[in-house]
């Protein structure tokens, strides 16, 4: 991995996307850049389910032919969904080079607590570097603490770190600068 | 957390089954999919797998159908049921067929991912018991092994040298010297004793049995294989095999163990897919090996194979010294089994158990000793409590006396304790035999036992 490009989709805050930025190129060692937002993609929206198909995103992601050792992270406040569940943080190709995140649920807003911008911020940082494993062909981890661990809710999102654990950065032989920065 | 374990999803819709494809390989499961009852049916008779989603409504064979028909191939696969239209009524149905739970379409993550791990959790617990009861069922405590003569050092040594290694071990022995104490002795001692033992009495089934038993059996390869079951070599999967009495199997299970011992790979009966196993095999016989290979009845090849280490039991007429130390084993047993305070052997039954020549060796002495212990007063074993139980041996030397004792006491025995009939038969009058019982130390009280 090269480069990190960041493709709004909808309207997310420029100081999320900054945080998000600032975060990956942390944790992976390498440039990121925040591209020019996309609209709400229309295209995958559910009408029962009022929700956006992330499957369908991935694939207009990747009509980009994003180059091999780049990566294309989808970034959308838009509530996601694949069709046997009734929500996603985020989807990726196993391995690929796009994936997509959603701060939808990621907001303490959406269960019915008071917001919390820093808590928001480090919750998308980690589905992030989460839904990148997955493009690096990483599955899920048993560290607790590691950011391949499984989050299928915010309160195990909150048990994880952002960083990979031993294993998994051993794991991840296109991420060199990640395991050379530890 | 996810558990390594192989999951097979059938559904009619592509985008369900590819959505759980993708999702459970994330979770890092070994995923499989089928479009179909047919399809699951045709991928379980190519592969195992732990756990099955099944979707309830499909063309054809349903959900609940299915599942039914899984349970009869492979019992101990978990099947989870989908739906997408949640109902009290198709819920009641899918459990009462035994799955192991349900849920409706779309999942919540945590809900799916909880579901599944549970079950699969729940399997390994289960399979885990099961293992950890045939483990302590097959650990043996070296001190069950009781002897000092030389005979039985030479044991105790073999055993320590070759318990550790992966060898084959053959023991040979009279009946009841104690083949499966040493094939346990061996199991204990090797690396593979956390795992299981199986333990395999040849000569107690018949030939389609013993092929079913070792090599395990699909659903319907012969009348009543109502289920896939697996074979002895399978569960034994990480640890021992022993075979007893293998002189007694016939000359085509010979080929087919030959084969298993050679390629350490089984087909179960009914099957063309051969399965990889892990397995150390013990054998044990009572018989020469040797004279059956001369009469054309057992091949030479497996002989090689099973003797790569051989045991030779000793009978207990041949190690008498260790006659003491094993009363008093099996007396200490026998007293905590049956609360009885017993902490002696007379001499005199001493003795008597010395001159006798235990054809069946330690398993005859045991039910000897067993035997007497029910019949003996507290706290010793007396001579009587055997004598009238054992016969002695034929050719030991006896003194005319001795003779005479018996002899009186089976006459009297017959007649039931009458000594005026017992008299009449042994032709001599009734004081003469009121004399003899009394300077044998006869008494009435004892004619209870006779």
């Amino acid at each position: 991995m090269s480069l990190i490009q960041l493709l709004p989709f909808g309207s997310t805050a420029a100081e999320t996307l900054s945080e998000l930025r600032a975060g990956l190129e942390r944790e992976f060692a390498v440039p990121c850049e925040i591209l020019p937002p996309e609209p709400e993609p229309a295209f995958a929206f559910n009408l029962t389910r009022q929700q956006y198909s992330s499957t369908e995103i991935l694939a207009a992601m990747l009509k980009r032919n994003t180059p091999a050792k780049w990566r294309l992270l989808g970034v959308t406040p838009l509530d996601l969904y694949i069709p046997i569940l009734t929500f996603v943080f985020g989807e990726a190709q196993l391995p690929g080079t796009c994936a997509v995140v959603s701060s939808h649920r990621l907001r303490q807003e959406f269960y019915g607590l008071p917001a919390d911008p820093r808590l928001q911020h480090e919750r998308l940082l980690k589905e992030a570097v989460h839904e990148l494993g997955h493009t690096l062909n990483l599955s899920h981890c048993e560290d607790y603490q590691c950011a391949m661990a499984p989050s299928h809710g915010v309160e195990w999102m909150d048990l994880k770190t952002s960083r990979f654990c031993g294993s998994c950065r051993l794991l991840a032989p296109a991420c060199g600068a990640l395991n050379a920065s530890r | 957390m996810a558990l390594k374990a192989n999951l097979l999803v059938v559904d009619d819709e592509l985008i369900v089954r590819d959505s759980l494809d993708k999702w459970f390989r994330e979770e890092g499961y070994d995923v499989t999919v089928a479009e179909s009852a047919q399809d699951a049916l045709t991928k379980m008779a190519a592969k195992r797998f732990d756990l099955a989603l099944v979707d309830i409504k499909m063309p054809g064979t349903d959900g609940v159908e299915l599942q039914r028909r899984m349970r009869e191939i492979d019992p101990e696969m978990l099947v989870i049921i989908m739906t997408g239209y949640a109902s009290v009524e198709t819920a009641i149905a899918a459990l009462k067929n035994g799955a192991y739970d349900y849920v409706s379409k779309p999942f919540d993550p945590d809900d799916i991912a909880h579901s599944v791990h549970n079950a699969l959790s729940h399997k390994r617990a289960e399979q885990e018991n099961v293992r950890l009861r045939e483990t302590v069922a097959s650990v043996v405590r070296p001190q069950e092994i009781v002897g000092q003569s030389a005979a039985m050092v030479r044991v105790f040594e073999a055993i320590q040298t070759v318990g550790p290694t992966d060898a084959t071990v053959l023991i040979t022995g009279e009946s009841g010297t104690g083949k499966e104490l040493c094939a346990r002795a061996i199991h204990a001692a090797s690396p593979r004793h956390y795992n299981p033992l199986v333990v395999i009495h040849c000569g107690a089934l018949a030939e389609t049995l013993l092929e079913s038993e070792l090599f395990g059996h699909e659903k319907g390869a012969f009348t009543g294989a109502q289920y896939r079951k697996k074979g002895s070599f399978e569960v034994a999967e990480g640890g021992s095999v022993f075979l007893d009495e293998v002189g007694d199997i016939s000359l085509k299970t010979q080929t087919d163990l030959l084969r298993v011992l050679q390629e350490r790979e089984i087909t179960r009966v009914g099957s063309t897919h051969p399965i990889q196993v892990d397995f150390r095999c013990i054998a044990a016989t009572n018989k020469k090996l040797e004279q059956l290979i001369e009469e054309g009845r057992f091949r030479p090849d497996l002989f090689y194979r099973l003797n790569v280490f051989q045991i030779q039991l000793p009978a207990l007429r041949d190690r008498k010294g260790d006659i003491p130390i094993l009363v008093e084993h099996f007396v200490r047993k026998f007293s905590a089994s049956m609360n009885k305070r017993i902490n002696r052997v007379s001499p005199a039954a001493m003795a008597l158990l010395d001159r006798y020549q235990w054809p069946g060796n330690v398993r005859e002495l045991e039910n000897a000793v067993e035997r007497a212990m029910v019949v003996a007063q507290e706290p010793e074993i007396r001579e009587e409590d055997f004598a009238l139980r054992l016969p002695l041996a034929e050719h030991q030397p006896r003194t005319l006396e001795d003779i005479e004792r018996a002899h009186i006491l089976a006459v009297l025995e017959d007649c039931k304790g009458n000594q005026t009939l017992a008299a009449e038969v042994l032709d001599i009058d009734r004081v003469t035999l009121h004399n003899k019982l009394k300077k044998y130390g006869w008494k009435r009280v004892t004619a209870d036992v006779l």
